[in-house]
């Protein structure tokens, strides 16, 4: 521990919702970042507007840092009624900054002190409670031991036209500056990052995911509400006009697949988020998709069932439904991210794939990594294959023409772009898109469609894999899991043991399959109850799971906990060997 | 039967005498009247026998999903402005399993026409009540009469915000173009709801009953912008009145509203690229 607290220090904010210390957050995050250090933040919240307790962690590092941990350096608490998430990880070296006057009794109980500055009551002196966000962002530019100006340009821009507020927000900072830097006696709690981080930027999995699909062409987005779907769609609406891009909110989520087929058959690069209760009402126009093999990307973020299930939070069990979704058989691309990077480009990925093979595509990620954020290298928009303007359409064009040999698809055309008719049919089809029950056609028109998914596989996403070709154990994730799961694999480090990781779970790419006929043991690592890759593995590959770690409270695996958990596997693994 | 642009030369598998070939004429008839080239004009469908109507068209054929046809038109129009997009169906397909599409489609006023094909009966299923059939009818699944009220499609759409509202008859070919064509060139969201005849499955509703149940609005268009004529006119069941309910200034339509054309350029979506310098700039 004492070497991780000199290259890194854990902040965490807890407050009921509606009284946040959004600024301080911001503001805190914007200053580090810029000042050369790693910061990751994530958040938890509850699913309600006002009043509960909801947090978030700070995680700042000299060198990169992407997942979540469980210790907590500092905590600045603003609301009574801590959650046990948050307590459960207080100890003797968290300091507490706060409200003290509706906090000391409760932290007293915890057998824990609070720094001694009551943060409201200082707040409101300044001018209101609402000073408190940037009294704790000075507090903490303070104990990092940067100047009590670094705000100044920020407080300028964001107060600029009201005089009075931008000079109280000055005296506010200042004041928590002083006592920031008073608590640790001047002396910074992190020493300055030297090596330099140029052409990083601070992305979480939202921007990451609306940054992709712009570059990718998406000009057309659909959604229904529903958390944690509905950042990338709110992130689309805020920048429609820079994006060229139709934005539109359908009234339910069957009219929102529907409309972004519309207006994929049409030319559009159309793309609609959900959840899973959404994506479940999506199924009969991804089953649509599917048969009139129009492109289109879903984004499936996922949050804990069944049903409303835990609103605000993260799983990772909507793998099966995304694989299963929609009646009937034709191909479809499944792609899962594992960091905020991976978002990029797996999102990049997904178009490509779904216009390639004219078939939906669907990403499936999830609260967690939505509300994920950390200094990435600066993604490339080149990167991503731009579209394709369609051709003409010629006299006489066939919108599912038998593909000629060595190819696996119709050309695609749009309507009213060159003579010929563009046609789109829900039920089976002759080349033309008519109506018919021609037996003969009708096989061949389901080959030609199974058919897409043999090239897809060939082309899917390698598997990533972190440690030795040559192991023993193999650890097993896919999404999110993936960034704690290799940073307590690099704490335990252990001899012979590999992680795998896979981006896109649908085709599983040959790479993957050929790794899961090595012999070892497999323990697969998900945020669900009933282990959904291993049984996807299973049936795609025939290896079974050894062992697996799963986790379904509706919070992601932190690295502590990874470590803990399998620490006590390997080492059952080891006793068992003797 | 006059030629146009627009015929089909295959076979088509509605009934022998059904409603829904008089309003495939009328169609055809308004498409090749207001001059639209076939590959300008997309006609989009759900599913029931009124929505096989696309196939039975020589232009852009879009069969969906039963129910989701104003949705999947509303896709179309929004990717490309410079298409005619109609929608048709049944009045099970747009009332029924897509009533919630109806509602919200007018509130969003594409410029689209939907034309719905009303024979108050589920027909391709064979004969199941529909959202218009009326109380006490007797169906495969309602042998004891049907039982919920029937809704009033017109009075609905006015309530809705509907700028183009209209009645038609699948006994009247020549003054259904005529609506027909006045609702393809209205500037918004146009209902057409067509009383047609089902042979085979509403005894009820047949040629004759359409005969003398539906009368022409006489001195039609002298008050078709008042609001509350037109809802008792929606209102009034016997005869059904038949005609412009109701049209009004229809304002902005749902793709004018959009980024993409609000500057007035219609270039169709997929002719537009990335913006690339608007993204780098929001990577920061
Ligand atoms: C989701 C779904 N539910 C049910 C059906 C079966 N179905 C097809 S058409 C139809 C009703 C047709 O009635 P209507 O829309 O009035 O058209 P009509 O045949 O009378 O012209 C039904 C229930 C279906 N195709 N899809
Ligand atoms: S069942 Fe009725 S609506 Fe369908 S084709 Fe026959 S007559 Fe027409
Ligand atoms: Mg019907």
């Amino acid at each position: 521990m004492s070497e991780a607290k000199r290259t890194e220090t854990v902040i965490t904010f807890s407050a009921a919702a509606g009284l946040g210390l959004q600024t301080a957050e911001d503001l805190a995050g914007k200053i580090l970042s810029g000042a050369g250090f790693y910061v990751f933040s994530t958040r938890e919240y509850m699913s309600r507007v006002r009043g509960g307790n909801n947090s978030s962690q700070f995680r700042v590092s000299t060198s990169p840092v992407r997942a979540q941990v469980d210790r907590i350096d500092w905590l600045f608490a603003l609301s009574p009624g801590l959650h046990v998430n948050v307590t459960e990880n207080i100890s003797k070296s968290t300091r507490i900054v706060g409200d003290t006057t509706a906090l000391a009794a409760e932290i007293a109980a915890l057998g824990f002190e609070m720094v001694d500055i009551d943060l409201i009551e200082r707040a409101k002196k300044i001018g209101g409670a609402v000073y408190a966000s940037m009294i704790v962002a000075g507090f903490i530019t303070g104990i990092f031991g940067f100047s009590e100006t670094s705000a100044d340009d920020y407080i300028a821009v964001r107060f600029g036209s009201k005089p009075e507020v931008v000079e109280k927000n000055g005296i506010a900072f200042r004041e928590g500056h002083r006592l920031g830097l008073e608590t640790v006696g001047g002396e910074p709690v992190l020493q300055k990052n030297t090596a330099s981080k140029k052409s990083f930027v601070f992305m979480d999995g939202d921007t990451a995911l609306g940054l992709a699909a712009a570059a990718a062409g998406c000009n057309y987005i659909t959604a229904y509400p529903m958390s944690p779907g509905t950042g990338v769609f709110s992130f689309f609406a805020r920048n429609a006009d820079a994006l060229d891009a139709v934005v539109e909110q359908a009234e339910d989520e069957i009219s929102a697949i529907n409309m972004a087929l519309g207006a994929s058959y049409a030319g559009a690069r159309a793309m609609t988020t959900t959840s899973g209760g959404g994506f479940v009402l999506m199924t009969e126009g991804i089953s649509l998709a599917g048969i009139t093999e129009t492109p289109v990307v879903i984004h499936l973020a996922q949050r804990p069932g069944p049903a409303t299930g835990l609103a605000t939070r993260t799983e990772q069990a909507d793998l099966e439904i995304a694989l299963h979704a929609g009646h009937g058989e034709f191909p479809r691309a499944i792609f899962a991210p594992i960091n905020v990077e991976s978002t990029f480009t797996v999102a990049g990925r997904a178009f490509e794939t779904a216009w390639k093979y004219q078939t939906p595509s669907v990403i499936l990620t999830d609260q967690y990594l939505l509300d994920t954020g950390y200094d990435v290298k600066r993604p490339v928009p080149a990167s991503i294959r731009p579209p394709v303007v369609p051709a003409e359409a010629p006299e006489g064009y066939a919108r599912y023409r038998f593909p000629e040999d060595g190819k696996w698809i119709s050309p695609f055309a749009v309507p009213g772009h060159g003579p010929g008719f563009v046609s789109f049919d829900s039920h089976e089809h002759t080349e033309d898109a008519h109506i018919t029950e021609n037996r003969e056609i009708r096989r061949k028109m389901v080959e030609k469609r199974l058919a897409k998914e043999h090239a897809m596989r060939e082309e899917a996403m390698p598997h990533i894999l972190i440690g030795p070709e040559d192991h023993h154990t193999l650890l097993v994730c896919w999404g999110s899991t993936f960034e704690p799961l290799r940073e307590a694999l690099a704490i335990l480090s252990p001899d012979g043991v590999a992680l795998a990781a896979c981006e896109q779970l649908n085709p599983l790419p040959e790479s993957f399959v050929r790794l899961m006929a090595k012999e070892s043991a497999k323990i697969f690592v998900e945020g669900n109850a009933t282990a959904q890759f291993a049984r996807l593995v299973r049936a795609q590959t025939g290896a079974t799971a050894t062992d697996t770690i799963l986790k379904y409270d509706g919070y992601p695996f932190t690295v502590d906990e990874l470590v803990e958990r399998v620490g006590r596997i390997l080492e059952k693994f080891a006793k068992g060997a003797k | 039967m006059i030629e146009t642009k627009f015929d089909y030369n295959g076979e088509i598998s509605w009934c022998p005498g059904c409603g829904d070939f008089k309003i495939l004429e009328a169609l055809k008839l308004a498409l090749s009247e207001l001059a639209l080239e076939p590959n300008e004009v997309v006609v989009v469908s759900g599913i029931g026998q009124a929505a096989k109507m696309p196939h039975y068209l020589r232009c852009h054929c879009v069969n969906g999903l039963h129910g989701r046809a104003l949705p999947l038109a509303t896709g179309v129009k929004a990717s490309n402005p410079n298409l005619t997009v109609i929608a048709v169906g049944g009045d099970g397909d747009m009332y029924g399993e897509g009533g919630n599409h109806f509602l919200h489609a007018i509130r969003r006023n594409p410029n689209i026409t939907n034309i719905v094909c009303n024979n108050m009966i589920y027909g391709l299923t064979k004969g199941q009540g529909s959202p218009t059939t009326p109380i006490g009818t007797h169906t495969s699944t309602q042998p004891g009469g049907v039982v919920n009220r029937p809704l009033n499609p017109l009075l609905l759409a006015l309530s809705c915000g509907a700028t183009f509202v209209a009645r038609g008859s699948a006994a009247d070919v020549d003054r259904t173009k005529e609506l027909l064509k006045q609702a393809i060139s209205h500037k918004g969201y146009a209902l057409v709801d067509i009383l047609q005849p089902c042979v085979s499955f509403n005894k009820t509703h047949s040629w004759q009953w359409l005969a003398t149940a539906a009368k022409w609005i006489e001195g039609e268009g002298r008050d078709e912008g008042d609001i509350s004529v037109a809802m008792s006119r929606a209102l009034e069941s016997d005869p059904f009145p038949l005609g412009i309910i109701y049209r009004a200034e229809p304002g902005k339509t749902f793709e004018e509203t959009q980024a993409p054309y609000r500057s007035g350029d219609t270039t169709p979506l997929f002719a537009r690229l990335p913006r690339y310098e608007a993204i780098e700039r929001l990577i920061g």
